[in-house]
């Protein structure tokens, strides 16, 4: 694809990494945790599919602030939809191990992110450019 | 979790309990987003039992940027005695940006050094939710909007552990304080008003601490 540019360059844009649970499938909590970081670090809004398991939402919160530095990374905003009570684990599921997490999740940076709102049915982002 | 590892767990709970030191004091961390009241807590507690305070309150965020321990807090209620720890922890939240104190009347070099502390304190915070607390009290400044996603994910970590918890609606004493709009945030738990500033509603506090850790 030919890249959108203008007379100062090339566009300055905003990138939006739509994630799918399958990509998360089979994934420690430390990859999936990698992966996302690593995307907001960059700028990237990071929506997942599928969403974090409240461990792997504990342990993102304590990287997040392993990686933050006044230079750089000032953390990042997070907004996830309520999980609802029909997307809780079956009984087969949790006999295979299975976590059923399924809620859209969206992370960004936080200096980039200037308003996160959300409700029941709707999470909104005003994203300004790096 | 697998069936196997849960079994595993289960077994290992039951061991754990049978085999327990009730005299044993349990570790309660106290939770919350910054500037709640978390520390005001923890004193007005510790003072009323020990005599002895906590650590320094203030306005500005992250003041508390380490966990701090008060051992051997004795509470009694209603003939009942219940022997705690309590664990005053950093207001944990996704995002420090130093600039922020800076409003604060700070030089660059202290609010880096104060923004870097506050990251470590976090990080300090969720590793002991993970690893080194027996129940939570989640202070919210009753003031604020409490649907907030930090608020909703610890609240999540905390019932997946299945930790006891008591949700405590603190700055009742101001004039915004919306008590409902707790109970509305977090309706599966019980929610306890209070201003831990003037010590308002305290015996009710020590009731439930009584009821939920003892």
């Amino acid at each position: 694809m030919p890249e959108t540019t203008s007379d100062d360059g090339p566009a300055e844009g905003v990138q939006i990494d739509l994630i799918s649970g399958e990509r998360m499938t089979g994934k420690t909590s430390m990859e999936k945790i990698r992966l996302i970081l690593d995307g907001v670090r960059d700028g990237n809004i990071v929506v997942l599919e599928s969403g974090l398991t409240p461990d792997e939402e504990s342990k993102l919160i304590e990287v997040t602030m392993s990686e933050i530095n006044p230079d750089g990374f000032s953390g990042i905003e997070i907004e996830s939809f309520p999980q609802s009570e029909a997307s809780d684990t079956s009984l087969l599921g949790r006999l295979m191990g299975k976590q059923e997490t399924s809620k859209l999740t969206v992370i960004g940076p936080a200096n980039q992110i200037q308003s996160l709102h959300k409700d029941e049915t709707l999470i909104s982002a005003l994203i300004s450019r790096k | 979790m697998g069936l196997f590892a849960e079994l595993r767990d289960s077994v290992s709970r039951v061991t754990a309990s049978l085999f327990a030191d009730d005299s044993e004091p349990k570790r309660i961390g106290i939770y919350g987003p910054p500037n709640a009241g978390k520390t005001t807590l923890a004193n007005r507690i510790a003072r009323d039992w020990t005599g002895d305070a906590v650590g320094p309150e203030s306005h500005i965020p992250h003041e508390t940027r380490r966990a701090r321990r008060k051992e051997d807090v004795e509470i009694e209620r209603n003939g009942k005695t219940v022997n705690i720890d309590i664990v005053d922890t950093p207001g944990v939240t996704t995002k420090v940006d130093y600039s922020e104190f800076l409003d604060h009347d700070m030089e660059k070099d202290e609010a880096v050094r104060r923004s870097r502390e506050a990251t470590e304190g976090v990080a300090e915070a969720m590793h002991w939710l993970r690893e080194d607390v027996d129940g939570v009290i989640y202070v919210l400044d009753s003031t604020e909007d409490p649907f907030t996603q930090v608020n909703t994910m610890l609240i999540g970590i905390i019932e997946s552990r299945e930790l006891p918890v008591l949700i405590l609606a603190n700055k009742t004493d101001l004039e915004d304080s919306n008590i409902q709009r707790v109970s509305n945030a977090f309706p599966q738990h019980e929610t306890i008003p209070l201003s831990a500033l003037e010590g308002e509603n305290m015996d009710e506090v020590y009731e439930k601490i009584a009821k939920y850790f003892g």
